[in-house]
């Protein structure tokens, strides 16, 4: 528009129309795009219990949470140990193993790499956790990254002891 | 379009053509003049459209069979091999339909960078073929997908996931696209809608492709532009017609050879394992014609950075006619940039190599390495080629290097030379 010519109250109205316009557009697509997300059915299914009495030491079983793999380990003193002693600053994403397994002796984590999403295989990789073997990140025994393309550790899910043999996640 | 004015020879053909001019397009497409030195790499255009219609026609005929459940899904795949008339057929030549699809496509695309194709004044036509290619991949990944077998399941989670790689809003992008928080029957169930309308978008685009070509007419081996009328040209039909069909049964010879000898050969044995959320195949591979991109994505030992080259590989594409810089379009001209398109297309081949291999060790410094020459290619050697590359010297016409009358000294030269 020309500089000199004068701002005009149709200016106004154009402007106006535009604006409520486009909302009425964003407010009419919203719909078609939102459908795609997770839908009721899919979020009702949140929370899953799992009966873990009959896990050994050094053993893990993996359960289906949300459509994802769950890992639940009941890990030995040695592999406590080792996710202990571990340096923080040698680690791409730092976490205490304190604050993954609040029980040391149970590591409750969604297992799924951080990476492209492939399930990790267990006792396996160069840290003595878990290894993908889909594009080679190696996790050590509290789930951590240690080594390939992975950005961060294996993610902890909201989890509770509901008593000594029964854990609820999510 | 046409250059002269068309009209029906019946009368009713003139009323009809003068409502919509159906017959004047028909017309155009019969004439439509085009160079006479095209050689048997130019009938990849009309291969591919076969593809594609080929692609439809199975298609929708297995759409009539197949269910988009995750609970329902393999199952009916193995109804359509075993139980529906034909199933077996129509199912291993849609299967092998998008290996051969994607191999025609190559050979299409490598022979538009050998003859310069790409270049002014026909960007728009490379731009919308590339659209189509990135359309194409895209249609076949969900096409992978809807079988629901292991490869599939897996398939689908890895290419989903690329997209967690987006800071910040990575997992909303990741829910979304799967209706849920993992790979399951909403996602099966979208993919299949998708996989259905878009070759659609496809034949629209592949029209515009078509259209922008007719719009300057085809280049040619020897790359330089042709006067019309005149005696470098001849009517598509019947002699490219003749041509594109001798070429197309030839290419069905080996689609036949596969479909009927060894229509596994291109798949994978985990893809008969029914889809598992709680176990990994050992060694997941993409499909053939993905596993160039698939080397660039693992070559980089960072989620983020992984994504933004596999997706940059494509894009330098898109721009090629803008990096690639010489006047001269036809490598036969271009002593150094046809060696180097050589070295390209091996190097495209070596990717794809180590993309099926397990990504450690040699293979991971191949692929770094590949990976590396890919985009030094692109975005260093062909603008610089252009500038410094000495080029040979460039015909008139078509027929003038045969019948003389040059104004082209060299040429002239070269020719008593002989």
């Amino acid at each position: 528009m020309a500089e000199d010519k004068k701002t005009n109250r149709r200016d106004f109205i154009f402007t106006a129309s535009y604006a409520l316009g486009a909302v009425g557009v964003g407010a009419a697509v919203w719909p078609l795009i939102d459908q795609m997300n997770p839908d009721a059915s899919v979020k009702a299914l949140a929370s899953t219990e799992v009966d873990i009495s009959s896990v050994e030491r050094g053993q893990s079983i993996t359960v289906l949470w949300r459509g994802k793999p769950v890992f639940i380990r009941r890990r030995t003193d040695e592999e406590i140990a080792k996710a202990k002693e571990v340096n923080l600053e040698e680690l791409k994403h730092p976490e205490k193993d304190e604050d993954r397994a609040k029980n040391p002796e149970w590591l409750v984590m969604i297992g799924v790499c951080t990476h492209l999403g492939c399930v990790p295989l267990g006792d396996k990789g160069e840290y003595g956790g878990w290894f993908c073997p889909c594009h080679g990140s190696h996790y050590d025994t509290s789930g951590r990254i240690r080594k390939g393309p992975a950005p961060t550790n294996m993610e902890v899910p909201k989890y509770e002891f509901v008593n000594s043999n029964t854990i609820k996640i999510g | 379009m046409s250059d002269h004015e068309y009209t029906p020879k019946s009368k009713f053909g003139k009323w009809f053509n003068d409502r919509l001019p159906l017959l004047t397009l028909g017309n155009h497409l019969t004439e439509y003049p085009t160079p006479k030195n095209l050689n048997y790499w130019w009938t990849f255009g009309a291969i591919l459209t076969f593809c594609l219609m080929a692609q439809i026609i199975t298609g929708i005929i297995l759409a009539m069979h197949y269910v988009a459940n995750s609970d329902l899904a393999f199952e009916s795949v193995e109804h359509i091999m075993r139980d529906v008339n034909y199933g077996w057929l129509i199912r291993y030549f849609h299967a092998n339909g998008s290996s051969m699809f994607f191999l025609a496509v190559y050979i299409h695309i490598f022979r538009s960078m050998y003859y310069g194709s790409h270049k002014s004044p026909r960007e728009l036509i490379w731009i919308i073929g590339m659209i189509i290619y990135f359309l194409m991949m895209m249609t076949a990944f969900m096409g992978y997908v809807l079988p629901w077998g292991q490869m599939s399941f897996w398939a689908a989670t890895v290419i989903t996931n690329l997209f967690s790689a987006v800071p910040f809003i990575g997992d909303s992008i990741t829910n979304w696209l799967w209706g849920g928080f993992a790979v399951d029957s909403p996602t099966l169930t979208r993919f299949y809608a998708l996989h259905y309308l878009f070759p659609f978008l496809i034949l629209g685009l592949v029209i515009l492709h078509i259209w922008a070509l007719h719009i300057p007419g085809n280049n040619n081996p020897i790359g330089i532009d042709l006067k019309h009328p005149s005696k470098d040209k001849v009517p598509f039909h019947p002699y490219i017609v003749i041509k594109d069909l001798y070429a197309l049964l030839i290419f069905l010879i080996i689609f036949a050879f596969l479909v009927f000898y060894s229509p596994n050969l291109l798949g994978h044995p985990d893809n008969y394992i029914e889809a598992n959320p709680m176990v990994t195949p050992d060694h997941i591979v993409p499909e053939w014609y993905l596993l160039p991109f698939y080397a660039i994505l693992r070559s980089i030992p960072d989620k983020l950075f992984g994504v933004i080259a596999m997706f940059g590989s494509i894009v330098v594409l898109v721009i090629l006619p803008w990096l690639d810089t010489s006047k001269v379009r036809s490598a036969i001209f271009r002593p150094l940039y046809k060696q180097f398109y050589w070295f390209l297309v091996a190097d495209v081949l070596i990717l794809g190599y180590v993309g099926a291999m397990p990504a450690e060790g040699l293979y991971l410094l191949v692929a770094r390495v590949a990976t590396a020459y890919y985009f030094l290619h692109f975005l260093v050697i062909l603008p610089v080629l252009g500038v410094k590359e000495k080029t040979l010297d460039v015909p008139l016409s078509l027929t003038e290097p045969v019948l003389g009358g040059s104004t082209n000294e060299s040429i002239l030269k070269n020719k008593k030379e002989i």
